[in-house]
């Protein structure tokens, strides 16, 4: 592995408060000025490796957790590189400060980043490896390097050829180059053509290793009791009984629970439901959501911390012609990731290594350092495959990882710490509860002239170690797609305010993130004005968004796939959205019905997708119509809630989600961009459930402003 | 306690109330079989006993007897099954942990009923959870699978 100094990694650590930021909230116009050209070279051999036998190794900075950049960050390497694109393997890297984000400076994956953030740095590798095999070659025929050419996996001079294979370890001595020029978009033979995913044969097979699977002589299983409420903290247990179940090996107390280690799952488990824990329950046993729902209405009538503030919004709203009020809810979620939570480490003298799918590779590593008491150099994170992440495996507090190091460490054996599907879903760590609450004053034309807005929930980073990054009592992930969207820029006199109560609940980022509510609110809003002055939904957003291109062409692309304008199927009716987030637009029509028994059905949803350069078309569909599944299940299913401090649901019975008969025909239209690269992982999900909404209201007039949806 | 798994004997020593995913997983290492919620409510842990789809988490091992159990690790030696080549030609899988299941309903249903409709299909997967959304390719992939063995059978 590449070997990390202390002192990098605190260079690391600085630079990411101010990198996180950018990670997470997205400003679109920092991004573009982010300094990415303006950096070294990277170490070429730390992202490719090119071996004797011709294969093409692609080291990976960044987690594959379904989102395809396995396949992606290879395109980027192999199209410079001009390798046999059948020849190339790719491997998560081992965490080190040379695979920092190079935005974020850490080494994750979120954000819908990957691909935009890597698609200089891996090309520039791909390059770099290419002209030192070039050198290589020249060397060895004793020619200039300029006369030859490269061709998958070949160097070229007329009619003699060598391949990389032969050329390897000689072009290895060579010295990097310190600069390469990149081809132009017009040379590209991989970039922007569809491409099957490179980890097919594995996943198809069950050969791909997950973190659940990890498995060598000596590991033990450990399954931990943590606390039934919120905070609580372990006041005793009694492990006599769980001791003496077969296969029990050892009960420890960590700072999160009580752990109980066995030589398997089973034994870990019959042996926990043994254990008797009590419990000091504290403040969060109180919890209860619908009282904390209450409440957030409530506080949404009264200003928060002021986020935006144009002109005089309440003499606007006074003096308005028509008035329109409306407060939208959506739940806690939880992300239900398949791969139940789990981690795997062996601490050993001075050396700590960490298996499992992480998407915070640098928190997670410095983490585990101070609980195993070992230099951060001496911890050796191993990225197995993540069984899906949508945030939950970012965690500012690396819980996850934290817990298993203390019960490595107090246990004295290397342990995987295997979660149930109960333990994942009442672990916490969820979308937070939101409530919005938006006044609209309309002038004479029934466009809005005045739009005052209070959004209330948990902060995400707030009580976290970057909170930091919360700004004048603003953390961006709460409201992220309201202060920027385009419709209130085309508002006179606008109001947005903040309220971020706190309580015990662990909340985090969930795909799209605070776009999961903010679309929802805005998009619905605009709707129920557009039918409240009697416009056509599609015709009253051009009219908001004529200065916007992106937005209008996306609105439009979908509109006019989906047929929109003509009759719908008897029975059925259409609603749209359209959303920006993570540098990307997407614009949704859905068509649905409802059934005898008020059930809504989603039959199709058209997308239309302006994300700048389509690097993989063949993934972008794929993440387009997951994210719309995903975003579906918490749209008519999904939804988290306390009482007395507990989480009531436990298991996929009481927290549905999508299923397959449920499934719409999802297609998705690639606009051709010029665009700035934006992400793709995630904002299919922000607009799908106002377009939902907005069609059951077309089908039903009922206007549903909660989440998930439930006719009466 | 005898078990025949993928084609091979295998004797094991757990307690009769061990559910057979645990077995196949912790003590005969085939962990493409997969863990997701434990009450047969998800699909990951889909297996093949005498060729009918089964959840293998809530199955204990002293049910199975001497039932023939096929892994996503015996469909085939090599992912030539058509079910997982129609899988990779149609590009299904996303963070995978949940195709092992997927694929093992798929090619029981395939067995019974060659040529399934969309609703056929709903019927027998419904149970498989997906988080990643790979609802719509797994369903052509289906489709796709089938006119693969009805190419193979002529």
């Amino acid at each position: 592995m590449t070997a990390i100094s202390r002192r990098d990694f605190l260079r690391t650590s600085i630079l990411s408060s101010v990198g996180l930021v950018i990670a997470f909230h997205v400003p679109v116009k920092a991004r573009a000025a982010a300094p990415t050209h303006a950096k070294p070279p990277p170490p070429p051999n730390a992202f490719v490796r090119v071996a004797p036998d011709g294969s093409v190794t692609v080291l990976l900075a960044h987690s594959e957790m379904g989102q395809g950049i396995w396949t992606t960050l290879a395109m980027l390497i192999a199209d410079e590189l001009e390798c046999d694109w059948s020849q190339v393997r790719v491997e998560h890297a081992l965490a080190a400060p040379v695979y920092a984000h190079t935005v974020m400076g850490m080494q994750m994956t979120g954000g819908s980043t990957t691909t935009w953030s890597e698609f200089d740095r891996y090309r520039t590798v791909g390059a770099m490896a290419r002209d030192m095999l070039v050198r290589a070659a020249a060397q060895r025929w004793k020619v200039a390097p300029e006369r030859l050419r490269t061709e998958r996996g070949w160097v070229i001079d007329g009619k003699r050829r060598l391949s990389y294979g032969e050329l390897a370890a000689v072009a290895e001595r060579l010295p990097a180059p310190q600069r390469v020029k990149l081809k132009p978009a017009t040379d590209w033979k991989i970039i922007g053509k569809p491409t099957h995913r490179l980890d097919s044969p594995e996943k198809i097979t069950g050969k791909a290793r997950f973190g659940m699977d990890v498995a060598f002589p000596g590991l033990r299983t450990a399954l931990v009791a943590r606390a039934p409420v919120f905070g609580a903290k372990v006041r005793s247990f009694d492990a006599t009984e769980a001791k003496g179940r077969p296969g029990v090996e050892q009960v420890v107390q960590v700072p999160s629970g009580v752990a109980v280690v066995a030589r398997d799952f089973w034994s870990a488990r019959n042996g926990r439901d043994a254990l008797h824990v009590e419990w000091d329950l504290g403040p969060g046993a109180a919890i209860d959501t619908d009282s904390m729902l209450a409440r957030y209405r409530e506080l949404a009538r009264r200003p928060g911390t002021v986020v935006e503030t144009r002109g005089d919004c309440d003499a606007a709203l006074a003096q308005a012609k028509r008035r329109i009020e409306a407060e939208f809810a959506v739940p806690y979620l939880a992300h239900a990731t398949m791969e139940p939570m789990n981690c795997t480490v062996r601490i050993d003298g001075d050396r700590c290594e960490i298996w499992t799918g992480t998407q915070f590779q640098t928190n997670d590593q410095a983490a585990a350092a101070k609980i195993a008491g070992v230099p951060v150099d001496r911890v050796i994170v191993h990225t197995m495959f993540l069984g899906g992440g949508f945030g939950r495996r970012a965690t500012p507090q690396s819980d996850f990882v934290s817990e298993a190091a203390h019960v490595a460490r107090a246990a004295e054996v290397p342990v995987k710490v295997v979660w149930t599907r109960e333990d994942d879903m009442r672990g916490g760590y969820y979308r937070p509860l939101f409530v919005h609450r938006i006044e609209a004053g309309l002038g004479d034309d029934g466009l809005p002239v005045a739009w005052k807005h209070t959004i209330v929930g948990q902060s995400i980073l707030a009580g976290t170690p970057f909170e930091a990054m919360v700004k004048n009592g603003v953390d961006a992930t709460s409201v992220e797609g309201v202060v920027d969207s385009p419709y209130l820029e085309a508002v006179r006199a606008r109001h947005v305010s903040l309220h971020s109560p706190r309580n015990e609940v662990p909340v985090l980022w969930w795909r799209s993130v605070g776009n999961t509510h903010t679309a929802f609110a805005m998009e619905s809003m605009i709707d129920e004005i557009a039918h409240a002055v009697g416009q056509d939904p599609l015709q009253f957003r051009a009219a908001m968004l004529k200065r916007k291109q992106r937005h209008l062409h996306a609105l439009e692309i979908a509109a006019e796939q989906a047929g929109w304008g003509s009759r719908p199927p008897e029975g059925r009716a259409r609603g749209l959205a359209v959303h920006e987030s993570f540098g990307s637009i997407i614009a949704e029509v859905a068509e649905v019905s409802v059934d005898d028994r008020k059930r809504i059905h989603v039959h199709r949803v058209t997308c239309a997708v302006d994300c700048g350069l389509a690097v993989n078309p063949l993934g972008i569909e794929a993440q387009v119509q997951g994210a719309v599944a995903f975003g579906l299940g918490a749209t008519l299913h999904s939804e988290i809630t306390l009482k007395e401090g507990r989480v009531q649901q436990g298991n996929f019975h009481e927290y549905e989600v999508l299923r397959l008969d449920e499934m719409p025909e999802v297609s998705v239209h690639v606009i051709e961009s010029k665009a700035k690269m934006g992400g793709i992982g995630e904002p299919a999900t922000a607009p799908v459930s106002a377009a939902v909404a907005n069609a059951v209201f077309a089908l039903t007039g009922q206007r549903l402003r909660s989440l998930p949806l439930r006719l009466t | 306690m005898k078990l025949d798994v993928n084609g091979m004997a295998r004797e094991i020593d757990v307690p009769g109330d061990t559910p057979l995913l645990w077995v196949l997983r912790d003590v005969l290492g085939c962990t493409g079989v997969k863990f997701g919620c434990g009450m047969a409510l998800c699909g990951a842990c889909t297996v093949h006993i005498d060729g009918r789809a089964v959840r293998s988490c809530t199955l204990p091992i002293s049910a199975v007897g001497s039932q023939k159990v096929t892994t996503i690790e015996g469909l085939s030696a090599d992912g030539s099954h058509p079910v997982q080549q129609a899988w990779a030609a149609l590009d299904v899988v996303q963070c995978g942990y949940c195709q092992s299941g997927q694929i093992m309903s798929a090619a029981a249903l395939l067995a019974e009923n060659p040529q399934p409709s969309d609703a056929d299909i709903d019927a027998a997967l419904a149970g498989n959870l997906c988080r990643c959304g790979t609802y719509q390719r797994i369903r052509e992939a289906v489709h796709d699978a089938a006119s693969r063995m009805k190419r193979g059978a002529r």
